[in-house]
């Protein structure tokens, strides 16, 4: 079967004023049709980058090295009329903050429908109409009249819906989700995590979900890739991850989440220390200084990402549990 | 747009001031455009029974006339209508160019943007004067040219507003948002960057428009401007600035309307901007 997307070997880095930041170093990964994946890390572990790579997003000083593959298309530094053809329409992204993602000067309606006019060429009526009928799928209580309406209108919930309703125009193959949810509220979340949930039901496409969250990605995705450094040092399935991780980094932020049943922590566990900054070149793993279980050679060689069918690891010595 | 247009038309309505200037200068345009035809007298016809009158409403010379015997309310009315015809063409053509040179030039940055803006310093390093003159001695003189020459140069601030409220809009992430919805960059300027830019942009075409009737003014009482018979307010006012002993109404009649339509335009343009401004409102 052939990828929705495969990424081969990518990566990124940003020319600074006298030195390479490495943001994104060689990753690969491949998301089937309809797959859902989460993709995990702390801020600036790359996780968002790969992606914005995707979307022909990176800023004028990155550099990308790899390939980008949609669909059997390259992806990765196509001309911008090229990607044009994609993006918007068989390949969408969801961004963080739908306060600041929706144009404040246009009515939600003529936001909907200029998607479907640009990719689809439907009519301005046609898609007025198809717009007002989207809304209703992603559950916009009154659709006809926040179409004319403008975002700051709308409540924060209401516009990321708006967000993720204006990503199925199309009906796309594959939807990025980054951090659709951090800048809202618990309920709110949940309630959208459930909208992607049930949109996915109906439509089958694909979704990448980025986040910090575990238990955003948790509820949502097939597979969850964990990102440490620029990157990937383990993906399993999602019920597997969470039951045995196999890298220890993996392992110790699973350890950081509160549980509600058990005895009473004095003091919820974290992990002690920084990432490495992206300037700085380590020769060994780059969990290696905060690693309870770290050995010599950890310090010393980089452990490559291995493993063989649903499970890969990048570790010397992974967790193991049999 | 209507929602954010509704606002300011609301602001800008409980502004007294404006809304009265604003009435001035509409009253100003209707007498400029519709006034010479209250009255007989052409602006080239000399009367030699009445040189230099006095202005009264007895009279058939309302205003008055100049020290050839014509009649100054006729000439101040379309000179009237000159100036403001230059103000208000320099400034759309000033608009216009100046809208797209910024907006391109903001949104492109790099070395695009260089570019565009160091030919934007070479050109407003021109002294304008020279600049007109050397035109005039070129072509010879005539109004389009003085359209041309001031719309030439009006441009260049305007740009450079435009560029740098582009600026501050690039990186916003509802433009990212649209890039990664595949519209091209055509579509993003047109549809997400102008009309973002506008509010400041309309402030600065408003207030230009003073400015240029001043300086159109200005050239003509060098003499580089519109030429006899015809009148613009500068040439009125050139003219009575050598009758003002003897005749001071030649000089205080086109003068005040200089005054009255550069006063109400300028607290027009004011509350315009307060209007537009969310921030402060």
């Amino acid at each position: 079967m052939v990828p929705t997307l495969s990424i081969e070997d990518l990566s990124i880095s940003f020319a600074q004023r006298n030195a390479r930041l490495e943001a994104v170093q060689r990753v690969s990964l491949a998301i089937a049709p309809a797959e859902c994946v989460g993709i995990i890390g702390e801020s600036g572990s790359g996780k968002t980058q790969v992606f914005m790579a995707a979307m022909g997003l990176l800023t004028k000083n990155a550099a990308a090295s790899g390939s980008i593959r949609f669909e059997g298309g390259e992806l990765l530094n196509a001309d911008a009329a090229a990607l044009n053809r994609i993006r918007g329409s068989k390949l969408t992204m969801i961004f963080q903050d739908p306060m600041t993602s929706l144009a404040p000067h246009l009515s939600i309606g003529l936001q909907l429908s200029e998607v479907l006019i640009c990719h689809a060429g439907m009519s301005r009526r046609d898609a007025w109409s198809f717009a007002g009928d989207m809304l209703e799928r992603v559950r916009v209580p009154q659709p006809k009249r926040r179409l004319r309406e403008y975002p700051h209108q709308l409540s924060g919930g209401m516009r990321q819906r708006v967000m993720i309703g204006m990503s199925l125009l199309c009906e796309p193959k594959l939807v990025i989700a980054d951090e659709p949810t951090s800048a809202l509220d618990v309920t709110i979340q949940a309630q959208l995590i459930e909208l992607l949930r049930v949109m996915r039901g109906e439509l089958g496409m694909g979704l990448v979900l980025i986040s910090h969250d575990l238990g955003v990605v948790a509820g949502l995705a097939d597979r969850i890739l964990v990102m440490y450094a620029g990157r990937i040092v383990e993906s399993a399935p999602a019920g597997e991850l969470f039951r045995h991780a196999r890298h220890p980094y993996t392992a110790e932020m699973l350890k950081c989440i509160p549980k509600l049943s058990g005895p009473r922590l004095a003091r919820l566990p974290t992990l002690a220390g920084q990432p490495p900054q992206p300037g700085e070149s380590l020769e060994g793993c780059a969990f290696a200084p905060r690693c309870p279980l770290v050995r010599d050679r950890c310090r010393t060689e980089r452990p490559l990402l291995a493993g063989g069918g649903d499970f890969s690891v990048a570790c010397h010595f992974p967790l193991s549990h049999e | 747009m209507s929602g954010l247009t509704d606002d300011a038309a609301r602001r800008l309505r409980a502004n007294p001031a404006a809304v009265f200037a604003l009435y001035v200068i509409l009253a100003l345009v209707a007498l400029a455009l519709f006034g010479p035809w209250l009255n007989p007298n052409s602006i080239e016809a000399l009367d030699w029974l009445h040189v230099a009158a006095r202005p009264g409403l007895q009279s058939a010379h309302w205003f008055g006339t100049d020290r050839l015997g014509r009649d100054l309310f006729v000439r101040t009315l379309a000179g009237t209508r000159v100036s403001l015809g230059v103000g208000l063409v320099a400034s759309v053509v000033s608009l216009v160019v100046g809208l797209s040179y910024g907006a391109i030039a903001g949104y492109s940055g790099g070395r695009t943007d260089h570019l565009m803006m160091r030919i934007i310093e070479i050109l407003s390093g021109l002294p304008l004067i020279f600049f007109v003159i050397l035109l005039t001695v070129v072509f010879g003189r005539s109004e389009y040219l003085l359209f041309f020459s001031i719309g030439a140069v009006g441009w260049l601030t305007m740009a450079r507003i435009v560029r740098g409220q582009t600026m501050s809009i690039r990186r916003r992430e509802f433009i990212e948002a649209a890039v990664a919805s595949g519209a091209n960059t055509r579509r993003i300027i047109v549809k997400h960057v102008i009309p973002n830019v506008i509010g400041p942009v309309i402030v600065y075409a408003t207030l230009s428009v003073p400015q240029i009737v001043l300086f159109e003014s200005f050239l003509s009482f060098l003499g580089l401007g519109v030429q006899e018979p015809h009148a613009s307010l500068g040439t009125l006012i050139a003219e009575g600035a050598g009758e003002m002993e003897s005749a001071p109404w030649i000089l205080l009649v086109p003068g005040g309307f200089l005054a009255l339509l550069l006063l109400c335009l300028n607290i027009f343009g004011d509350g315009l901007r307060d209007a537009l401004d969310v921030k402060e409102g």
